[in-house]
């Protein structure tokens, strides 16, 4: 019983993380309709500004936690505020100097010019006076004592904030795309271009919007990240690799372009990878991934939540 | 109201308008006829700016529109209900009618014509809540109106109205462009369908493969041979 509500837990949470990733992924799809590869490091970049950010922050407050402790409870989302509004700025600016330029061109140069900007912010962040190539440890901003136990399970103030910002994001997401003026314009961009400028729609600054939203929640998806594993591996490492492409094998398998797909392939993505570490073979961790898409592609090409379109006369 | 003069339109090496010029007066229904392939729906494309023209200029009240953005001229007070409807199939009737007055932010005036445009199409108010996607053709296309005159166009380009439409659905179709023009919006139509168009229509144009044919008033092309032969199929 521990053990399954244990992988529940960090199931769940992961799980969590992946859906707020792969939401970006599948927001610049819907609308583009090409894999924002640079996406995985917006989310590395979020990580490590949010390191940096929170360092200066504390330095400048004289606060020093070398020794223990936890900084004021707002530290943290001062922290993830400015860090959202960075990686947003940054995702805007990217979309303008590298995508805008490219509109209307095949979509493979769209596609390798993503994955250029890609190696770009990867082996920048790499130099030793930005980032280095040593990973860090985050400093305490959420308390992690144990909070409650179920059975041999403890929970922390940490996984509820982790966990309940995630979700918190989600739904305000869900929100802004289903019930907001802009979300039904986005959804409209998104599904015709064309006719969505027809309506009045600006769709330039639409997608700008976009970028600056997608890259906000891969901001937060970073920000998490190192919260939840207190340390922050160094931009290019294999695990943020793996967290990029495991959440955007989430947005495939929840439906690309679709937005609660992307949340509900996350989430199943996490939960799948857990309860399969746990309890069938760990070393086969990235292997129920992969293997998920294969098998999410053969059998429902367009994901759990994707529909054919049907054209009517 | 609307000068188009000389207007050219490449797609790559295709040459798809060799320079048309039309003109549509305040409070007309001009008609732009001519057989698939012509160039119609090319022409109220590049007047709406979603394909870029390489020569020629369109005027909109007196202003020069040639480059202007799609959206931008949405606000200028013209409409575009596209060729194929264009109607956003995973949204309900009620929100594709909010996108058709997405531009605009006098809300109490948006609800007025909501109001219009269902008392225009009934139809319309049985399926308010329903995916337009559920709908037949021809409701479709009675969105794809209902919608453009959300933007409270004076001027509304409509690109085949009748395609794929049973007869029936056609009349109702071309009885409410009738009332639409009468309630004061010009409108510049774009039709395969001669008849029902030179019908409605208070002057025509005739395209044939990117150039103007004929042109006139519509009663009188309607008489004449040429076109009794080639798009009436008399004779
Ligand atoms: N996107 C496009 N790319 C290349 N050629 C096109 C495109 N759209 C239209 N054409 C060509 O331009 C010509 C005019 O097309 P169109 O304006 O759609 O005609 P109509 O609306 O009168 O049927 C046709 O020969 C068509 O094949
Ligand atoms: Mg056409």
């Amino acid at each position: 019983m521990d053990t399954l509500l244990q992988t529940l837990k960090d199931a769940l949470t992961i799980g969590s993380l992946y859906a707020l990733i792969a939401l970006g992924y599948t927001m610049v799809y819907g609308i583009l309709k090409f894999i924002n590869f640079a996406h995985s490091d917006i989310v590395v970049l979020g990580g490590w500004l949010s390191l940096v950010i929170a360092t200066k922050l504390l330095a400048w407050l004289g606060v020093d936690l070398a020794a223990g402790g936890v900084a004021a409870w707002w530290v943290g989302p001062v922290v993830l505020t400015l860090a959202m509004a960075c990686c947003g700025l940054i995702g805007f600016t990217i979309e303008r100097l590298a995508y805008k330029p490219l509109r209307g061109a095949p979509r493979l140069n769209v596609l390798i010019t993503a994955i250029g900007v890609s190696l770009l912010l990867q082996n920048s962040g790499q130099l030793q006076f930005i980032f280095g190539t040593s990973p860090r440890k985050i400093p305490s901003l959420i308390s992690d004592a144990t909070l409650f136990s179920i059975g041999d399970v403890q929970v922390r103030l940490l996984d509820l904030v982790v966990v309940g910002t995630a979700l918190a994001l989600m739904l305000a997401l869900e929100y802004l795309v289903f019930h907001t003026k802009i979300g039904r314009a986005m959804r409209a961009v998104s599904y015709d271009v064309r006719t969505a400028g027809l309506m009045g729609i600006p769709v330039d600054r639409v997608i700008s919007f976009t970028f600056i939203l997608g890259s906000s929640l891969a901001a937060a998806g970073g920000f998490l990240w190192a919260l939840n594993f207190s340390v922050i591996k160094q931009p290019a490492d294999t695990s943020w690799v793996l967290l990029g492409l495991k959440a955007f094998v989430a947005a495939v398998v929840g439906g690309i372009g679709n937005v609660r797909g992307a949340m509900l392939g996350g989430l199943a993505i996490g939960l799948l990878e857990g309860f399969g570490s746990t309890y069938v073979n760990p070393a086969l961790r990235d292997v129920y991934v992969f293997a998920a898409l294969i098998l999410v592609l053969l059998v429902k090409p367009g994901g759990i939540l994707g529909k054919a379109v049907v054209e009517k006369v | 109201m609307l000068s188009v003069e000389n207007l050219q339109v490449n797609y790559g090496a295709i040459r798809a308008l060799h320079g048309i010029s039309l003109k549509v007066e305040q409070g007309e229904v001009v008609t732009l006829i001519g057989c698939n392939g012509a160039g119609k729906t090319t022409t109220l494309r590049a007047i709406s700016g979603i394909v870029k023209s390489s020569g020629g200029t369109v005027k909109y009240e007196g202003r020069d529109i040639t480059r202007v953005k799609p959206h931008e001229l949405v606000r200028l007070g013209i409409a575009h209900s596209p060729e194929g409807r264009g109607v956003f199939a995973n949204m309900t009737v009620e929100e594709n009618l909010d996108l058709g007055a997405y531009a605009r932010h006098d809300h109490s005036e948006i609800a007025k014509d909501r109001e219009k445009g269902l008392s225009l199409f009934p139809r319309l108010r049985e399926r308010y809540k329903q995916l337009a996607g559920t709908l037949s053709g021809g409701e479709q296309q009675m969105l794809a109106m209902a919608r453009a005159l959300m933007a409270r166009p004076r001027m509304l380009l409509l690109d085949e109205p009748s395609l794929g439409l049973a007869p029936q659905v056609v009349q109702t179709i071309f009885q409410i462009i009738r009332e639409i023009n009468a309630a004061g919006t010009t409108i510049l139509l774009v039709e395969q369908n001669a008849h029902m168009a030179l019908k409605v229509a208070h002057r025509a144009y005739v395209l044939e493969v990117g150039e103007i044919a004929m042109e006139g008033d519509a009663q009188k092309l309607a008489a004449s041979d040429e076109v009794r032969k080639a798009y009436l199929g008399v004779g």
